[in-house]
């Protein structure tokens, strides 16, 4: 057991420094902002509030974004110009048609199971004896690096011939019920579905906890009314609580889509895009690092942003009403 | 609460600093720390001394109980020359080392297990020419093939390391003696002996062909080593360059001669399943039911014997041995199918130099080779220092000047084929896909 | 207040009313049976991949090849190895897990504390600070969730390494990893540069629901932006901030391609290293399953201590008292 602790102690004090040294300027920041002079008062609150997010925002988002436009109207090498070229490659083979395919079964299966369980989930646990427990055991798999849970999976949908002993559950309650082991992720377009079931299972847990503070959210005096009215448990839950957490609802379920657009580990360590299963995240990536063509790897992100403007638009008209009723 | 919050983090903090020096308090061992320069078996390595202690940066893609005889190969080099070497293996290295150099945060030494990969950046104008000792030694301990993988344009850009050799077939000396089987000298002999175990209830071959992101990779092995003996190398010189298409009738000839193995029922897997349990068996495991004698043949480089279980005797008369991959017509000479690394450096600093050239020199070669399973193609490798038959063997054919040699295509192809669609055209060819339909594929896909 | 938020504290949206007659009192029983039944069976069904892996990581290698985790409770075989060799393995094949703990730390405890305070900052502006352009800016920041994380990997890291100039004159120097004391700056700033959108918007949309009323009232008291901020709206978002600060802490902590972009061999945090023990082997599984649980346990505690900022309830009555 040599273990030197002497290197690493070394690293703790710059975190130390670092996070004191922060929080120092912050609060010296709002300090500052407290006693301002009256004239030009507000623009340096927009600036001292807003000012550092956005520009970290700037040179890490913002300018890879605009540079990866850029690029997807450029060949592999970022040469030469192709004009719409790396767009059209991708609508006009098999594999990417299907690589769509597979992303539109993601994305309309993931949040919206997930939403509903996570949900129905924080509604039964809420005021529970061991809500703590409870609510736990769902969020332990986001808790779980995806290596962890790809391990985890490996385990559900291992396969082994009929001869030898099944090592992974999935198989193991086929073989118990008679029926022969399969091969779970070799087939299309079920393999797509086995994976999503692994996304799902991680993404409940992200659900129910924010439905579950929304749910304790919901002002008391509406319960009181509702339940001074005479209402069932089914009609409390429909007439009372969804109305009530409908903002956060559909801020879960549009956070899940956009992180199940940009799905991408559970992909690549469970079938690694083979067999059918690729997804558009995971074709950006290869075109860009395996394959070291930039030009089709960014026109998939483009194309990947393209897809999210339904949702941003929502988000728009969500905000103006939110603004006027304000 | 946002404060408090903060206060219960520091002392969450506290508390798991507190655990972790508990549970790792006992034994803070002294860091042998001081290099003495001036022992005598320093004495070789006096030309690639520095002065003051410097840091050399080696990535590649070596890992585990490899990497661990690597970083012991060089320990002495590194103690008496104040060059310490940090290296960092990686399971994603072919990603990862092009965000590193776009980055800016390039290696000194990056180990290429592809010579196409390696080209790429040369294009790029990233990578510096190999220094002068390097190219002395090249000159003197390596053939002209082995120094043309890593020429491009005339210009040299790095020595190899370390060399494996691909037409090998693993089989159990105990079942051909039990079941009075020849070691088959030609491609019809070997059909004939897997029919044999057919009949005797042993299913001929196991292949696996899994590997994460590389899914696919033994497959192109099996097309390659074909390729070498259904047209010949010269048609495999133009299949890797492009000068013939992928789909061409000759591909495809080989491709399908790969299949009456690989997609025959009879033939495959065994111990595993059925022809699709190829694709989801990984490669480490492939070979395994050899040992068991519940599979006759496995076709697998000498790195192979990497995976075989402690104590297994790898020997002619042992558990497990290798013969090589017969030719199809031996009366037209023995191709093999080879493989290796090359280092290549990004950087030129005077220390870089002298490790790039130490490893390039015998004396290295010999010191790694003193720690087992592994050999190069190094001339000055003393064959002697290998213990393991089937490395000496490998060496043995690498430095006989009539043999015919010729690296991995795959890994000379352009990166999107031959770390790209190749793999996982095969993956669905074993999957079900048709020769004609895959190569058609793997076509479209070449960089224009 | 106190009593308002007692009666709060025992509402739940299941209450029926009819549980004063003994039908009633029975329908009541049952249908909250069925609620514990429904939710114990998901409960059940989402633990069970985790416990599989838990079981596996206490037996031996053979073991784990070869045989079902579910057979332990038939052959019980017990083993320490795999938690040792993780944890306490000095060489490359084997965990070392101790020093990578600390690198975790290093970098996940900062890297969330800037990102979740920068964060709450933004939110704030964006949501009860009016100035033109204000909607833009935010919906600006919510698309940005989108932009893949590896298309932001190579401009960041360029920029860590050259800084930026315009004509020569440097206006951001270059920021290396080099020394102890930088090792981790580039990876903090990249990790709360990736944070930002979804905690902006998370923060955003608990902060937006405040009543307007609490802010009128401090404005009228004399209170400015910054004090209401610190006062008033920090209190009141506290379980909103216990959740995005969870979210962030696992996102970081579990994070491995930004780490891997922007730590070298000694900085790197437990993620790379339980990627590295896959192994060239790639079957050693035996190793990643005592190493996949070593890295949860932090996680798992995190989420424990905090979770129950969430449960509190939030604005019962606030205004009225």
């Amino acid at each position: 057991m040599d273990y030197d602790f002497s290197d690493d102690i070394q690293k703790i004090w710059p975190m130390l420094i670092a996070v004191g040294a922060f929080a120092a300027v912050i609060v010296g920041l709002l300090l500052v902002l407290d006693v301002l002079p009256r004239w030009g008062r507000h623009r340096w609150h927009v600036l001292g509030f807003l000012g550092p997010a956005m520009i970290l925002l700037l040179i890490g988002l913002i300018i890879p974004a605009i540079r990866t436009i850029y690029l997807s109207f450029f060949d592999a090498g970022s040469q030469n110009f192709v004009g719409l070229e790396n767009y059209g490659w991708i609508f006009q083979h098999t594999e990417t048609l299907h690589m769509l395919r597979n992303t539109l079964l993601w994305v309309v299966f993931v949040p919206t199971l997930s939403t509903a369980i996570g949900l129905l989930y924080a509604v039964l646990v809420d005021k529970a004896r061991f809500e703590g427990i409870a609510k736990s055991l769902i969020f332990m798999p986001m808790a779980i690096s995806l290596v962890g849970s790809s391990i985890i999976w490996k385990f559900i949908y291992a396969y082994r011939s009929e001869e030898q002993d099944q090592i992974g559950l999935f198989n193991q309650i086929r073989v118990w019920l008679g029926l022969q082991p399969k091969q779970l992720l070799l087939d299309p377009p079920i393999n797509t579905l086995y994976l999503i079931v692994i996304m799902i299972w991680i993404q409940a847990g992200f659900a129910m906890v924010i439905l579950s503070a929304a749910i304790k959210a919901i002002p008391s005096e509406i319960v009181e009314a509702a339940k001074l009215d005479g209402v069932t448990a089914w009609q409390m839950f429909w007439r009372v609580t969804l109305p009530s957490i409908r903002p956060s609802v559909v801020v879960v379920i549009m956070t899940i889509t956009i992180a199940t657009l940009k799905v991408f580990d559970v992909v690549r360590t469970g079938t690694g895009g083979q067999f059918d299963t690729n997804v558009l995240a995971f074709e950006m990536y290869n075109q860009a690092f395996r394959y070291f063509d930039d030009g089709k790897g960014s026109a998939l992100a483009v194309f990947l942003f393209l897809l999210v403007v339904p949702i941003v638009i929502y988000q728009v008209r969500t905000l103006r009403q939110r603004t006027e009723s304000r | 609460m946002a404060v408090l919050s903060r206060r219960r983090r520091a002392f969450t903090l506290a508390g798991v600093a507190a655990l972790a020096f508990a549970v790792t308090g006992c034994g803070s061992s002294d860091n042998s720390g001081s290099s003495d320069t001036s022992k005598p078996e320093c004495a070789p390595y006096a030309q690639y001394k520095v002065d003051k202690k410097k840091t050399v940066s080696i990535y590649a893609t070596i890992r585990d109980a490899e990497a661990d005889k690597l970083e012991s190969s060089w320990k002495q080099f590194s103690d008496c020359t104040n060059i310490k070497i940090d290296y960092e293996g990686t399971g994603e290295f072919e990603a990862q080392i092009k965000v590193r150099v776009d980055g800016g945060n390039a290696p000194d030494i990056a180990v290429f297990p592809q010579p196409g990969l390696l080209a790429t950046f040369v294009k790029s104008g990233k990578l510096k020419e190999a220094p002068a000792p390097v190219k002395a030694n090249v000159e003197k301990n390596w053939s002209k093939d082995w120094a043309a993988y890593t020429t491009i344009d005339g210009k040299l850009y790095g020595a190899p390391l370390g060399a494996n050799v691909k037409s090998y077939v693993w089989y159990s000396p105990q079942l051909f003696k039990e079941k009075n089987y020849q070691i088959p000298q030609s491609w019809d002999e070997m059909i004939a002996l897997s029919n044999k175990m057919v009949a005797d209830g042993i299913k001929p071959w196991c292949v696996g062909i899994e590997s994460g992101e590389a899914t696919g990779w033994p497959a192109t092995d099996w097309v390659e080593d074909i390729m070498l003996r259904d047209q010949g190398p010269e048609v495999y010189d133009q299949w890797v360059n492009h000068q013939i298409p992928f789909n061409d009738p000759k591909v495809v000839s080989a491709v399908d001669r790969a299949g009456s193995i690989l997609k025959n029922p009879k033939y495959v897997n065994a111990g595993f399943g059925d022809v699709k349990s190829i694709a989801t068996t990984s490669f480490q495991e492939a070979g395994l039911p050899v040992k068991d004698k519940k599979c006759g043949m496995h076709r697998q480089a000498n790195f192979f014997s990497n995976q075989w279980p402690k104590g297994t005797k790898v020997a002619e008369d042992g558990d497990v041995f290798a013969f090589y991959f017969p030719s199809i017509d031996p009366a037209k000479g023995k191709p093999v199918l080879v493989g290796g690394e090359f280092p290549a450096a990004f950087s030129d600093r005077d220390e870089v130099v002298k490790v790039q050239t130490y490893l390039s020199s015998p004396e290295w070669a010999n010191s790694r080779a003193k720690l087992g399973d592994w050999f190069s193609a190094n001339k000055g490798l003393d064959l002697s220092a290998l213990a393991n038959p089937i490395d000496k063997l490998s060496a043995q054919i690498l430095q006989d000047p009539k043999t015919v040699i010729r690296f991995d295509g795959s890994d000379q192809m352009p990166g999107a084929v031959g770390s790209g669609s190749f793999w996982k055209g095969m993956t669905d060819w074993i999957n079900g896909k048709s020769t004609t339909d895959t190569l058609n594929f793997i076509e479209s896909s070449w960089p224009k | 207040m106190s009593s308002v938020t007692a009666a709060a504290a025992e509402t739940s949206p299941l209450y029926r009313p009819e549980a004063t007659t003994a039908a009633g009192r029975v329908r009541r029983r049952l249908t909250s049976r069925t609620a514990s039944v429904v939710s114990i069976i998901i409960a059940v069904l989402w633990t069970i991949p985790t416990f599989g892996l838990f079981v596996s990581s206490f037996r031996p290698e053979e073991q784990i090849k070869t045989t079902g985790w579910w057979t332990f409770f038939s052959h019980p075989q017990l083993t320490l190895q795999n938690y040792n060799d993780v944890v306490f393995g000095q060489s490359s094949s084997q965990g070392q897990m101790a020093s990578y703990f600390i690198n975790s730390l290093a970098i996940t405890i900062p890297a969330v504390i800037f990102s979740v305070s920068l964060a709450a900052m933004a939110a704030y502006a964006l949501s009860w600070l009016d100035f033109k352009g204000r909607d833009w800016i935010f919906i600006g920041i919510f698309a940005l969730q989108i932009v893949p994380l590896q298309m932001a990997l190579v401009p960041l890291l360029k920029l860590f390494s050259d800084g930026f100039s315009i004509g020569g004159a440097q206006i951001i120097p270059a920021v290396s990893g080099d020394t102890p004391s930088t090792a981790f700056v580039q990876v903090w700033i990249a990790h709360t540069c990736f944070g930002l959108p979804l905690s902006v918007f998370l923060l955003h949309n608990f902060m937006a629901e405040l009543p307007r009323d609490l802010f009128e009232a401090a404005r009228v008291d004399g209170a400015g932006p910054a004090m209401i901020f610190r006062r008033i709206v920090l209190p009141l978002i506290t379980p909103a901030l216990a959740s995005v600060t969870i979210f962030q802490f696992l996102w970081i902590w579990n994070d491995l391609l930004v780490a891997l972009t922007f730590t070298q061999s000694d900085n790197a945090p437990l993620t790379v290293r339980l990627a590295q023990l896959a192994g060239t082997r790639g079957n050693e599984w035996q190793r990643l399953t005592s190493g996949a649980f070593v890295a949860m346990l932090l996680p798992i505690i995190v989420f424990l201590s905090l979770q129950r900022y969430f449960v509190r309830g939030l604005l019962a009555g606030g205004v009225k008292g």
